[in-house]
């Protein structure tokens, strides 16, 4: 369980994030979006301690957020942050491997390597996981760290755009991993989310952030409407339904 | 390969010394080997090792390729730690310069990584420049005390590092360098992990700014006991990871011990080298390290150029390779 409440966050005298209170839903998948500079990755930070908070609670399992000792807290939830151009010679499976870190500390059991061979093989990374990860491409590099976060082997996955700098055949296969993350491995995922059509047509809840504010937040149907999304956007927008789920077309 | 160097690294020398003279028990041939040869030996293992470790922490710590104890202002500030030492207390001993050493080579690089956190340039060449200058600013406060109270002479055995001074009694202190490799060895993940970045550490419950300042000492330390020893060593701290990392990767578990490995045998033969080219003397260990680091250096640049994506930093990096070896060999000319 997460719960957010009255989160505050300045820089420079300037808020950025106001006052924002939500709760995140257990076993779902929940995409924050909103236009640039609306608070959303700020919001993600604060909520998987990696940011400072300037007030506010973030309660996870019934507990402050900052009580948790970092460790455990490792093993409970995980965060990918956008900027991963870690120059390092990693190999992939090397690379996984520091997903047991929180458990085994580097020193790995029988136990810990078959998790380290499950996760690469749920993200069907195994025939490249002795190459290095700065020889890859954009997405065979975000599946290896999808893959390490799956070797943690968290309740609680936080993914800063994970779409980012990925192409539509990489990115849609990128959210359908992340749908199966929480369909097949009962994970809660928490997403950054640009694009408004993949939050719409993979996730079960939607959050909306403008000026630092939550301005809608609810099931995909009940956010992604023709007025919300114009008041959210100032954007005009018309929207289809498509497999049951409404999407919208901008331009 | 060390083995056999090492031992062959034991009969080159001034005086004839071989193995049948020792196994006959010739006492002056005995004597010469253990009170010279062999510390001497041991000086040249244990600096190649903890100066090629010092490098590789510092390097992966950093997220920075050319951060190295000579680039990130170590080597200068435990240089300036000596020299107080000799000021202030003209009677200490090895064990109170090292002290000196110690507390300014870490303090020296903590300030240069909190002035390279501070100031948040991402720019890969900008952090060993700023290495470089904040290291050079030491040195010429270093010099200033130095010629003012006319110390320069016996302070320049530790600006031009040299292991001819290396007999037993006043190397033992080299011996440190041997736990804290162990002791990074322990913490190489940890090292890896704060390497990937704050948020990445954070993520899997790693104390960034405490493995950092603790690794970073570390490295400071290692390099302080190899300068109070030996002397200034630039360049192995810098191509000796670099090397290994191209081929072996960068997870330190697995790079440590070559790099330790490839570091002795490169110092080891650079000493041989030093010794025998105008034999009986024999040139510092530094004018040689400059002059082959600077030819593999040039190497390393060249392979990348032809083999690397990322052809833009290589301008600036030669540029960098030619200063420090016209710095080694201006040292080798004031010997």
């Amino acid at each position: 369980m997460m719960n957010v409440k009255n989160l505050v966050k300045k820089y420079d005298g300037k808020t950025v994030v106001n006052s924002v209170s939500f709760e995140i839903p257990k076993g779902k998948v929940t995409s924050l979006i909103g236009p640039n500079g609306a608070g959303k990755s700020t919001v993600m930070g604060m909520i998987s301690r990696l940011i400072a908070r300037d007030a506010g609670i973030v309660m996870f399992e019934d507990q402050d957020i900052s009580s948790w000792k970092s460790k455990e807290l490792s093993k409970r939830l995980a965060i990918l942050t956008q900027t991963n151009n870690i120059q390092m010679k990693l190999t992939v499976r090397e690379l996984v491997t520091f997903g047991r870190f929180p458990y085994s500390a580097g020193h790995n059991t029988a136990e810990d390597e078959k998790i380290i061979d499950q996760a690469l093989a749920y993200m069907e990374l195994e025939s490249i996981q002795d190459q290095f990860i700065d020889e890859l491409s954009g997405g065979q590099r975000q599946r290896a760290y999808i893959a390490m976060v799956i070797a943690q082997d968290t309740e609680y996955v936080l993914l800063d755009e994970p779409t980012n700098s990925l192409d539509i055949y990489h990115a849609s296969k990128m959210m359908k991993i992340v749908r199966r993350l929480c369909d097949e491995l009962g994970k809660t995922v928490i997403l950054v989310l640009h694009e408004i059509n993949y939050a719409a047509f993979y996730s079960d809840y939607i959050c909306a952030f403008v000026d630092g504010k939550i301005a809608k937040m609810g099931t995909v149907k009940e956010v992604i409407t023709k007025e919300n999304l114009a008041e959210i956007y100032n954007v005009d927008f018309e929207i289809m339904e498509i497999e049951g789920r409404p999407l919208s077309i901008y331009y | 390969m060390l083995v056999i160097l090492s031992i062959w690294s034991l009969f080159v020398g001034v005086l004839d010394v071989n193995l049948s003279g020792l196994f006959r028990g010739d006492g002056e041939q005995l004597e010469i080997f253990l009170i010279s040869r062999l510390p001497r030996l041991l000086a040249i293992l244990c600096t190649g090792i903890g100066m090629s470790v010092a490098g590789l922490i510092m390097q992966q710590l950093c997220m920075n390729k050319f951060v190295s104890p000579t680039t990130g202002a170590t080597i200068s500030s435990a240089q300036f730690g000596i020299l107080l030492a000799l000021l202030f207390m003209p009677k200490s001993t090895l064990w109170g310069r090292a002290l000196f050493a110690f507390v300014f080579a870490i303090a020296g690089t903590w300030i240069f990584v909190w002035f390279i956190q501070r100031i948040q340039f991402k720019d890969v060449v900008m952090v060993p420049l700023v290495g470089i200058m904040f290291g050079n600013v030491i040195t010429g406060v270093t010099n200033y005390f130095a010629y003012k109270y006319e110390m320069s002479q016996a302070l320049s055995t530790w600006l031009v590092g040299h292991f001819s001074m290396v007999l037993r009694g006043r190397y033992e202190l080299v011996y440190l360098v041997v736990p804290l490799v162990i002791l990074a060895f322990v913490f190489a993940n940890h090292f890896n992990i704060v390497g990937m970045g704050r948020d990445f550490s954070k993520n899997l419950g790693v104390h960034y700014n405490f493995v950092l300042f603790m690794g970073l000492s570390i490295a400071a330390m290692i390099t302080a006991s190899v300068v109070v020893v030996v002397g200034s060593i630039s360049y192995i701290g810098l191509i000796v990871p670099n090397l290994i990392a191209m081929f072996k990767g960068d997870k330190i578990r697995g790079t440590l011990i070559d790099t330790a490995l490839f570091g002795s045998i490169f110092v080891l033969v650079c000493d041989m080298i030093g010794r025998s080219i105008i034999a009986p003397y024999e040139l510092p260990i530094e004018l040689i390290i400059g002059i082959v680091g600077s030819i593999i250096f040039i190497a390393m640049l060249l392979y990348r150029l032809n083999h690397g994506r990322k052809a833009i930093r290589l301008g600036v990096r030669s540029g960098n390779g030619g200063l420090d070896a016209v710095s080694a060999m201006k040292g080798g000319d004031e010997k």
